[in-house]
């Protein structure tokens, strides 16, 4: 397959980016999205050209570290996979593709397709956990918790943390990954001891470092690789509204 | 070299808990004066630097990634394993620590054994605290699978996401330490070298990844939780930064390499497909609870299979080979991964393999579909029957899959004694990057379970017994001669990497590399073929501090720039490798010599002449290490011929 690839660079933080055009040729397409761009940079360095920077790591979906903006999606158009994951079969031989970094106020660019989401680490500093310390916990099956509420728990907990519903969003809302998070301990009885505080710091966390707000467009939940329900939203709003009012 | 393995004395049921008793410990005004380093935030570094943060200690933690919450630890899919025994199926500790003793195909220390299968049961209670969703029954209670290598069903699970469920409780563990302060994060920050002042581990070198800076951080002592070195044969099924650097560095400091050659080949993986392929991906062993493995018993069908005129699903069943089923009754699909990947290898090799290479078998979930129902199977392994049919574009619910072996972990690592320190004082190796549990082979669901062993409770202890002596040490500046030294020495090798200029890229080395191993360093190994893969890396290691093309400067964001640096690494590593499985004439585990397998082509051991850990010794660039041997002694097991039949 051949095509042509419209890529966003940009030396680093301070300087101002552009697309720049590439033509890629014989590509497999059973060959995933990331190492199409491994090729492309394959050939730039033997053109001694600095290659395309971009995130990845475990390439198997689920560290969450790539990211990309492809055609105007995030991870691309095939659903409920990250980039890594995207296989080049889902594009036409003739493609022009364009590829942009992810884009919010919050994550910053650090080199062509390579954002800083450390943000999203800060929110979970807040706390994203439950306060125990190593050692001294009751035995694993001291607290039984009904399959469902587990098995709900596990559906929010799988959230990869790659931004993609940043990117996604209008507002550049970190809602759904927040309340991925949120949802997580509060369906679960060892969470519930700090429910409240926990929803309290990490919303306010998330305004200050600038993501939006959520206006219930759920671009998120479609663009989600791990497919997070928005309804984890509506229970983030529950939560925040009770630890208002009790 | 002084190998002291530093076993305490007493019973084995007894050893941790005497050792505990009457270690030295660090009061809590002296932990706050105490700093230490901890690299990696897999399992075993986020877990040990949360722990120390939470006793008190200054923890500097660090990693390559973007955020702590990437490490590989991640991608582990099946389960972990403990001795909890609430499957009322006659699991106990002895039993953990014997399962793990014999698939590692008795070349692990028994004391180290014994207390991970005793603190294996803590793990479970401290991650169901931190709120990891396990699998649950109706009754609200943990479930449990079962494993390779075990007859008792000890693996808990959460769904096919194991390792990111733990990998994020100790994450949050550790997001709540930088929040306290007591630990201060470091990301895309990567060790380039260890510093090491009058014989002690004082900190190391490393490089902000973003800017290019290099720089110094002091320790009282420094914990390194890098990983493994499966890298090496650049297709596994390793995150594509993991690497052995920091391992290798601190090999050329003083620490040893214990037993390099015993890397696990993963049976059920998804076959290799094109040269342009990055990585290999797991299909994890839980698969193996209700997928049946088999080949054509027709070599016709076979041929017939691989050019696409037949289907696996019109292969009548007396006309497969289920040849693990066949060969070990008693375990049957179940048997440990090198034991799977050497069978399915035979009947590749036989002419038997299917897939367009002919480098496959199947993994067919037919019966159990058929017996539990489409629903079950989906509840069970639902993301990872939607992961193969991404990948492979193929339906398995629909038609089995196919499977072959891949680098997977590496048992080899950092030699550590039983406080889990190595042969340089004040330095600490823990997870999979020193070699201590596993033996020649490692089990399923057994690296989460030493990763979280080593991080959250052994190495909080035995660190103490170090450090107690050291509560006099004030901070060590880091304009000392040794500091400036390491630096120097860093930036002289990053200059002459800038400078070479050549041809060919840092991957196309990489690959050539991975090609020789896996070729000669994989699940087959003889005199002769190592033999020559230790000359032919050197001339690829030649080639490459001579033509090795780096564009880009030094002074910005480069990953060709980080990756020269591991590759250079691998590049002397797999020299070991090889060296260490040619000196080893016996097959153990994953280490397969052909030359030395009995007659039905099983695993030929030979405990008079290799029952010990071999621990290599750097001597400088010039010279050959030297093998330290460190005898294995067993007091409370038997040692037996492996038997899975």
């Amino acid at each position: 397959m051949d095509f042509t690839l419209k890529i966003w660079r940009q030396e680093n933080a301070k300087t101002k980016g552009k697309f720049v055009t590439y033509q890629i040729n014989n590509i497999s397409a059973d060959c995933s999205f990331l190492e199409m761009l491994d090729q492309l940079n394959e050939q730039l360095v033997d053109k001694f050209e600095k290659p395309v920077c971009f995130d990845h790591d475990c390439r198997e979906g689920i560290c969450g570290m790539c990211s990309l903006y492809i055609n105007g999606r995030p991870h691309g158009n095939d659903s409920g996979v990250t980039t890594c994951q995207l296989h080049m079969r889902h594009f036409k031989s003739g493609d022009t593709i364009v590829v942009e970094p992810f884009r919010a106020k919050a994550f910053p660019i650090i080199k062509d397709l390579v954002i800083d989401r450390s943000a999203f680490d800060k929110i979970i500093q807040e706390g994203g956990y439950v306060s125990v310390n190593t050692g001294g916990v009751p035995d694993g099956n001291a607290i039984p918790i009904p399959k469902a509420d587990a098995d709900l728990a596990m559906d929010a907990a799988a959230c990869i943390g790659c931004g993609a519903c940043v990117a996604a969003c209008k507002n550049a809302s970190a809602m759904l990954f927040v309340s991925a998070k949120v949802s997580q301990f509060a369906l679960l009885p060892q969470g519930r001891v700090e429910a409240k505080r926990r929803v309290d710091l990490m919303v306010s966390k998330m305004d200050d470092l600038g993501f939006g707000n959520c206006t219930n467009t759920g671009a998120c939940e479609a663009e989600c690789p791990k497919e997070i329900k928005l309804s984890n939203i509506a229970r983030l709003f529950r939560e925040y509204y009770v630890s208002k009012i009790s | 070299m002084n190998l002291n393995p530093k076993i305490p004395d007493g019973p084995l049921a007894e050893k941790w808990t005497n050792y505990k008793a009457h270690q030295n410990l660090v009061n809590p005004s002296n932990k706050r004066k105490l700093d230490i380093i901890v690299v990696g935030t897999g399992l075993a570094g986020a877990s040990a630097a949360a722990s120390l943060g939470e006793l008190g200690f200054n923890v500097k933690s660090f990693c390559y990634q973007d955020s702590p919450r990437r490490a590989h630890s991640i991608a582990a899919q099946g389960g972990i394993n403990a001795a909890k025994n609430y499957q009322n199926d006659g699991d106990s500790v002895y039993r953990l620590f014997y399962d793990t003793i014999k698939g590692g195909d008795y070349r692990a220390r028994e004391s180290n054994v014994y207390r991970l299968a005793e603190v294996s049961n803590n793990i479970i209670d401290q991650c169901v605290a931190q709120g990891v969703p396990f699998a649950r029954d109706y009754g609200g209670l943990l479930d449990n699978r079962s494993f390779g290598g075990a007859q008792v069903s000890r693996t808990f699970y959460a769904r096919g996401q194991t390792g990111q469920q733990l990998l994020l409780g100790a994450y949050s563990a550790l997001s709540r330490q930088i929040k306290a302060g007591t630990v201060t994060m470091y990301t895309r920050d990567e060790m380039l070298d260890l510093v090491v002042i009058d014989g002690k581990a004082r900190g190391i070198i490393t490089r902000d990844l973003v800017t290019g800076k290099i720089n110094r951080h002091f320790a009282h002592a420094v914990v390194i939780a890098t990983g493994g070195y499966g890298n090496v044969f650049f297709l596994s099924t390793n995150a594509m930064g993991s690497n052995a650097s920091a391992a290798w560095q601190v090999y050329k400091r003083g620490a040893c390499i214990a037993n390099p050659c015993f890397t696990q080949i993963h049976p059920t993986c998804i076959p290799v497909h094109g040269d342009y392929q990055s990585k290999l991906t797991l299909m994890s062993e839980s698969l193996r609870n209700d997928g049946r493995i088999w080949v054509p018993k027709k070599k016709e069908d076979a041929e017939a299979v691989r050019q696409g005129k037949l289907k696996p699903t019109q292969i009548a069943e007396d006309d497969r080979d289920y040849y693990l089923e066949r060969r070990y009754p008693a375990f049957g699909n179940l048997v440990p991964r090198d034991v799977a990947s050497r069978a399915a290898k035979e009947r590749c090799d036989a002419g038997f393999g299917v897939g367009a290479t002919g480098l496959a078998v199947y993994l067919d979930f037919a019966t159990s579909i058929n017996r539990l129902g489409q629903k079950v199977i989906e509840e069970r392994y639902g993301n990872l029957f939607q992961m193969y049919e991404k990948i492979v574009d193929e339906n398995p619910y629909e038609t089995p899959m196919m499977i072959y072996p891949a680098v997977h972990y590496t048992m080899g690592g950092v030699w550590v004694d039983y406080e889990l320190q190595t042969t340089i004082p004040g330095l600490f190796a823990i997870g999979e990057c020193n070699f201590s549990d596993h033996g020649a082979n490692r089990l399923g669901a057994s690296a989460l379970m030493q990763g979280l062993a080593d991080g959250y409770f052994v190495l909080p202890y035995t660190i103490q017994n170090y450090l107690s002596a050291d509560i006099r040490t004030s901070r060590i500046s880091t304009d000392t001669p040794e500091f400036v030294d390491a630096e120097q020495k860093i930036k002289e090798r990053i200059s002459k990497l800038m400078e070479i200029k050549g041809k060919q890229s840092v991957d196309s080395f990489h690959k050539r590399l991975g090609h020789i191993m896996w070729d000669n360093v994989g699940m087959g190994r003889t005199k002769e073929g190592l033999t020559k893969a230790i000359e032919a890396i050197k001339v690829v290691r030649e080639e490459f501090w001579k033509d090795v093309r780096i564009p880009g400067t030094d002074t910005e964001f480069n990953p060709e720039l980080e990756k020269a640096l591991r590759v250079a690494d691998f590049l002397e590593l797999g020299e070991l490798m090889a060296k260490d499985a040619l000196e080893r004439e016996e097959s153990c585990g994953g280490h397969f010599r052909e030359e030395y397998q009995t007659e039905e082509g099983e695993a030929s051991r030979n405990d008079e002449r290799f029952m010990y850990v071999s621990a290599w010794e750097y001597k400088g660039q010039d010279h050959a290490p030297v093998l330290n041997k460190e005898p294995l002694v067993y007091e409370n097991i038997k040692v037996a011929q492996r038997n899975y039949k």
